[in-house]
């Protein structure tokens, strides 16, 4: 028995080795700039750059005008497919499902090919066009996880019967998603959006491709052409993945509404 | 038209039929239970009244105002679930509140009435609570004053006390029944607990099949029911097969011995096969007991339940079951004794299928 759990916790040693010891590399390596000593010159060198802090800005308002559109493209949508068509749920979560299977490079020629400039719908014609394409894919890229998140806080709660509650109570559609449901649903809703933000802000295909100033092409150009900053830069983008993922686990843990009923 | 009137209505899902054209007028201030078993389509009409089902035939009148073409959210019914169905993100107050909100009405004729419908429920002091921090039957009560609050004009209840412990669920009937008959307001009230029903309504409505086998008072349900399906469903009940012997004057054999019953049995000629039902408090063994119909049987076995002691006996072919109080002071009967029943004629019904 003893053996045995002394095996299990070498497996764990081995796993997380490989997963914190090129991290700890890198950010060793990151603050190595000034020769002879640590110092956080790269850091410094990274955020006093204007680049850094244009294309930063710009996948931040990005991410979350993806989150907010997303969520009222899903919320709504994994409501309707819950109460009124059970028979559709299969459908859909093969439709949110594909982004995961299809290559983000197909998803992107595919969107040149039907948004480019002598199309019907020409939104590569024009730099706001080209910036809700690249929402529209952000959005794509992030349903599996949204939609994931938002169904299975959903599943928490029955739906039907506080809807017929809040219907019997003289309430609306609207008043009804926005009052009764959305609230709470929230923790699902926070969880989806901070994987879409991790997703967002580390994004490179669409956004080069797409040629639009984002943070995911700026590691790339930094990494092709410095040495330390690429390393600053792979720590801070972690650094935000891992906000992300303890902030959702926050919300989870500390959400205020009832324990899950079947 | 009474104030609630259901005419003709029916309900198919794909092709299967669940209600049978379902007709009832429900009075002002009326408490009527629908009692029956799972899939027997009470839930369905009570939807049906709720707007949550469309009726496919048939009309719902509520104070002679048509409701077809109303949605939910238009009809004035307040509705209780049987899964509580609170707003888990609102504390109690917000509850409560919220169809007056939703309505428009001002914040102190909210704080008012909210104030008015938790003193009703007793949970004035757990106004700031959220759902998660009561316990089922507090749950159940805040439901109650949600839906009582913007005053509707039909109470639904769908099975409201089935997720609460027996103890809770009579008390919480109780009270029910009393806030009902305080704000006289028409209730429905669905249930498949027999009890639940025959304490609290005024009428009741036994469903069989998406169909309504009897409707009448707790009292004509239990002593006369009309079919055998109420019978056997209401209440503990001995089916007796028998022969008509002469249906004039209402004789028939039970067990190879001739009774007489106390009317002329209708719509039947000699040797055809009869059922009668017995109800287990009208029969007794004590030496004495009143009756002008006695049958000879066997003891097969005796069951405590408590107050009473129930014994069964075997009369020809049949098991008769019946009921005496537990008296300390008497000796119960032991298997295969030979005892003789005894009943009132008056107390055998006639069973229609």
């Amino acid at each position: 028995m003893k053996a045995r759990r002394l095996g299990a916790w070498i497996a764990i040693a081995i796993g997380a080795s490989y997963f914190i010891v090129p991290l700890l590399g890198t950010l060793e390596f990151s603050l190595r700039m000034r020769r002879d000593a640590y110092s956080f010159d790269a850091y410094r060198s990274v955020f006093s750059d204007f680049q850094f802090r244009e294309t930063f800005g710009y996948s931040m308002m990005m991410a979350v005008l993806t989150i907010i559109f997303g969520m009222l493209l899903v919320v709504p949508t994994a409501y309707w497919v819950r109460l009124r068509l059970p028979q559709v749920r299969p459908i859909i979560e093969f439709i949110t499902l594909l982004p995961l299977v299809i290559p983000a490079i197909v998803i992107v020629f595919g969107y040149l090919r039907l948004y480019n400039s002598s199309s019907i719908l020409p939104l590569t014609g024009s730099t706001s066009g080209t910036n809700m394409l690249l929402m529209f894919s952000y959005m794509t890229l992030s349903l599996p996880y949204m939609y994931r998140a938002v169904d299975t806080a959903m599943r928490a709660i029955d739906v039907r019967t506080l809807t017929e509650a809040a219907e019997s109570l003289g309430a609306r559609w609207p008043t009804i998603l926005f009052r009764c449901i959305f609230p709470n649903v929230m923790s699902g809703v926070l969880s989806g959006a901070f994987i879409t933000f991790a997703i967002v802000m580390g994004e490179f295909t669409m956004a080069a491709l797409l040629n639009r100033p984002a943070f995911g092409p700026y590691l790339q150009l930094v990494g092709a052409n410095k040495a330390y900053e690429p390393s600053a830069l792979a720590v801070i983008a972690f650094a935000i993945t891992w906000l992300s993922m303890g902030l959702l686990q926050l919300v989870s843990r500390f959400q205020k509404s009832a324990p899950a009923k079947a | 038209m009474a104030f609630l009137q259901l005419t003709n209505i029916q309900k198919s899902f794909g092709p299967v039929q669940v209600v049978h054209n379902f007709d009832m007028g429900i009075d002002k201030g009326e408490f009527v239970s629908f009692l029956g078993p799972s899939g027997c389509g009470k839930t369905t009409i009570l939807r049906m009244i709720a707007g949550f089902e469309t009726p496919s035939g048939g009309t719902i009148f509520i104070d002679g105002k048509d409701q077809g073409a109303l949605k939910p959210n238009q009809r004035n019914i307040g509705m209780v679930f049987q899964a509580y169905a609170l707003f888990p993100n609102m504390n109690v107050h917000d509850n409560v509140a919220f169809g007056l909100k939703v309505a428009g009405d001002s914040k102190p004729e909210i704080d008012k009435r909210v104030k008015q419908m938790l003193g009703l429920i007793k949970l004035e002091h757990l106004a700031d609570r959220f759902p998660y921090q009561l316990s089922g039957g507090q749950q159940q009560r805040v439901a109650l004053a949600r839906a009582l609050a913007v005053k509707p004009q039909v109470l639904l209840l769908d099975e409201p006390l089935s997720a609460l412990d027996a103890k809770i669920r009579v008390s919480l009937r109780e009270e029910i029944r009393q806030i009902q008959q305080q704000l006289g307001i028409t209730t429905v009230f669905v249930t498949h607990d027999q009890e639940e029903a025959l304490s609290i309504s005024d009428r009741i409505v036994v469903m069989n099949a998406g169909r309504a086998d009897q409707i009448g008072t707790p009292f004509e349900i239990y002593n006369t029911p009309a079919t055998r399906f109420v019978a056997s469903f209401v209440g503990t009940l001995n089916i007796i097969e028998g022969k008509v012997a002469d249906p004039a004057i209402g004789a028939v054999t039970i067990g190879g011995q001739q009774i007489s019953l106390s009317e002329p049995i209708t719509g039947a000629k000699g040797g055809d096969s009869i059922s009668l039902a017995l109800r287990p408090e009208a029969g007794s063994i004590a030496e004495g007991a009143r009756g002008d119909t006695a049958l000879p049987g066997k003891v097969v076995s005796r069951s405590f339940l408590g107050s009473v002691i129930r014994t069964k006996l075997r009369v020809g072919e049949d098991i008769i079951s019946f009921d005496m109080f537990n008296d300390p002071g008497m000796i119960p009967p032991v298997a295969g004794e030979s005892v003789t029943l005894r009943f009132a004629a008056k107390d055998l019904l006639v069973i229609r299928e």
